[in-house]
């Protein structure tokens, strides 16, 4: 079978898009001092990069499964986590 | 206020809530069951099988009724090491007979079958609400604040999944390590039936459940996963967080690369992909279990860890609708002496212990520190690869007998006899 990209894997999935509020949001100065940045890895959605040295994020895409929370060596300063207001974010259609 | 407040107010309508919902219901209480999907089912992803017996003992033969995909009647386990790879497959038709011992089946589906069980038995279903934080009056919880709107209740089920907000609000869980949890990531691949039977050696009914031990994706330790359904395949790779972390690899190329395998590609092969979701795995059992109750509140289902990973079975749903039920029991009897208070709730824990929750987590407690050892996923796959592939090899090189071919395979892996035996008794007394 063809080997797909993040892109074309996100694709498949139906998504709803809150356009008014970010459900994560990432301190960008926290995350300048990260070396590792393993969240650029961990990401299932492939969320998370590095863009002109600076961590690039965008929340449309969220599998909403809390990685990146978690491999956040600065959870508590760097990552505001939560999920989607109600009604919104990934809808999956099988499960 | 009085005439405002509900019984029960259930957060999530995943298998834990919705069972919790539908028996308070059922004896009569009044219950809101919310969730942040706009339908229960459409937040929520697991590998792909649930075994029966905890949901048979509350609604019997519910397979009649509920969205089942197959009854799974072949178990494989396959132990890989790059181009090679080592089955165990055991068939017992009796998993398939009269009792179905356990269902492959798709949560947005299911979840909702049995959310519309608990609203049938008389439980409001609020959908397309985010629960934001807890009403709290003297330390105690009261109800539940979403947005600006506040429901109140005598007692409110936490069964908002791993990554519960409301056991934290409550204080009741603290945030987790990296090396607790584990990411599960998984493809929908759409097949015909008939392929699928052909394939895996199964009927339009009965399927074949699948777990992959060793080199799962280029080197990288980690478990895979396959389940069929009717005309699909659940197909995912579940990694510790903390080795994603360390091995800089990135989850979803690793399923592409393990679908591109020679042991998965000719399973797959003409299928469509439909659907990529990703969900965390809390693996560490006990070692991160929340506290299960406080003042006016219950923690159930994945929300309270209740998972039990063995490496040959991988359990989540029978634990998570047992922990509703016993729930939803706490709380009638806490109803019966009207405390809600901790003190009132703690039947709970009781409740989990006679049913298999706690048990088995407690009998099985050594599990997650038995599969963290990397030999597991490395060393002994290779070792039992290669030696099946010696085995079988027939090449013109002198003879060597089985017993010199055992030995010299265990001395070439680097494992020592000593380790080899006391990972053997390790894993014999634990798993």
């Amino acid at each position: 079978m063809k080997r797909l990209s993040i892109e074309q894997l996100l694709g498949m999935n139906k998504f709803v898009v809150d356009d008014e509020e970010a459900h994560i949001k990432v301190n960008r100065e926290v995350c300048a001092s990260c070396p590792d940045k393993p969240c650029t890895w961990a990401c299932p959605a492939g969320l998370y990069s590095v863009k002109d040295g600076a961590l690039s994020f965008d929340y449309a895409g969220c599998l909403e499964c809390g990685t990146c929370r978690v491999a956040c060596p600065n959870a508590g300063s760097a990552i505001d986590w939560n999920y989607p207001r109600g009604g919104f974010g990934v809808h999956f259609r099988y499960g | 206020m009085a005439e405002d407040k509900t019984t029960a107010i259930v957060v999530g309508a995943g298998p834990a809530g919705s069972t919790a919902a539908y028996l308070l219901a059922r004896e009569g209480h009044e219950v809101i069951l919310v969730e942040r999907g706009t339908a229960p089912g459409c937040k929520n992803m697991y590998g792909g099988r649930m075994y029966s017996h905890a949901l048979n003992r509350i609604i019997p033969e519910f397979w009649k009724e509920a969205p089942v995909e197959r009854c799974v009647e072949r178990e494989l386990i396959t132990f890989l090491d790059g181009e090679r790879s080592v089955s165990v497959a055991c068939r017992d038709s009796e998993w398939a007979g009269p009792g179905c011992h356990s269902f492959t089946l798709l949560r947005a589906e299911f979840d909702a079958w049995l959310a519309a069980k608990a609203e049938e038995a008389g439980a409001l279903l609020a959908c397309g609400i985010r629960v934001d934080d807890l009403v709290s009056e003297n330390g105690r919880v009261v109800g539940i604040r979403a947005g600006e709107d506040e429901m109140m209740a005598d007692v409110v089920i936490a069964a908002d999944g791993v990554n519960s907000i409301l056991a934290r609000k409550a204080g009741l869980a603290g945030p987790f390590l990296a090396r607790q949890v584990a990411t599960g990531v998984k493809q929908i691949i759409e097949l015909p039936a008939q392929t699928i039977n052909e394939r895996f050696q199964v009927n339009d009914f009965h399927g074949a459940a699948q777990l992959f031990v060793g080199d799962c994706s280029g080197g990288v330790q980690g478990g895979g996963f396959l389940y069929t359904n009717k005309n699909s395949i659940s197909l995912g790779l579940v990694f510790n967080v903390a080795e994603l972390s360390r091995c800089r690899m990135k989850p979803a190329e690793a399923l592409e690369d393990f679908k591109s395998s020679p042991h998965i590609a000719p399973l797959i092969e003409g299928g469509r992909e439909a659907e990529y979701s990703a969900h965390l795995v809390p693996e560490a059992g006990l070692g991160m279990m929340p506290e299960l109750f406080g003042d006016g509140i219950l923690v159930a289902g994945d929300a309270a860890g209740f998972v039990l990973n063995l490496g040959y079975t991988v359990r989540g749903m029978d634990f998570a609708v047992a922990s509703g039920e016993a729930a939803a029991r706490a709380v009638m009897e806490a109803k019966a002496h009207n405390d809600f208070s901790r003190n009132g709730l703690c039947r709970y824990r009781e409740l989990l212990r006679e049913s298999f929750v706690l048990r088995d987590l407690e009998a099985y407690r050594s599990a997650p520190e038995i599969l963290e050892n990397k030999r597991m996923f490395n060393q002994y796959p290779k070792l039992v690869t290669g030696l099946a592939s010696e085995l079988f090899t027939v090449d013109g090189k002198p003879p060597a007998r089985l017993a010199r071919k055992i030995y010299d395979r265990i001395r070439a892996s680097g494992i020592g006899l000593g380790q080899l035996a006391l990972d053997g008794w390790k894993g014999a007394r634990g798993l």
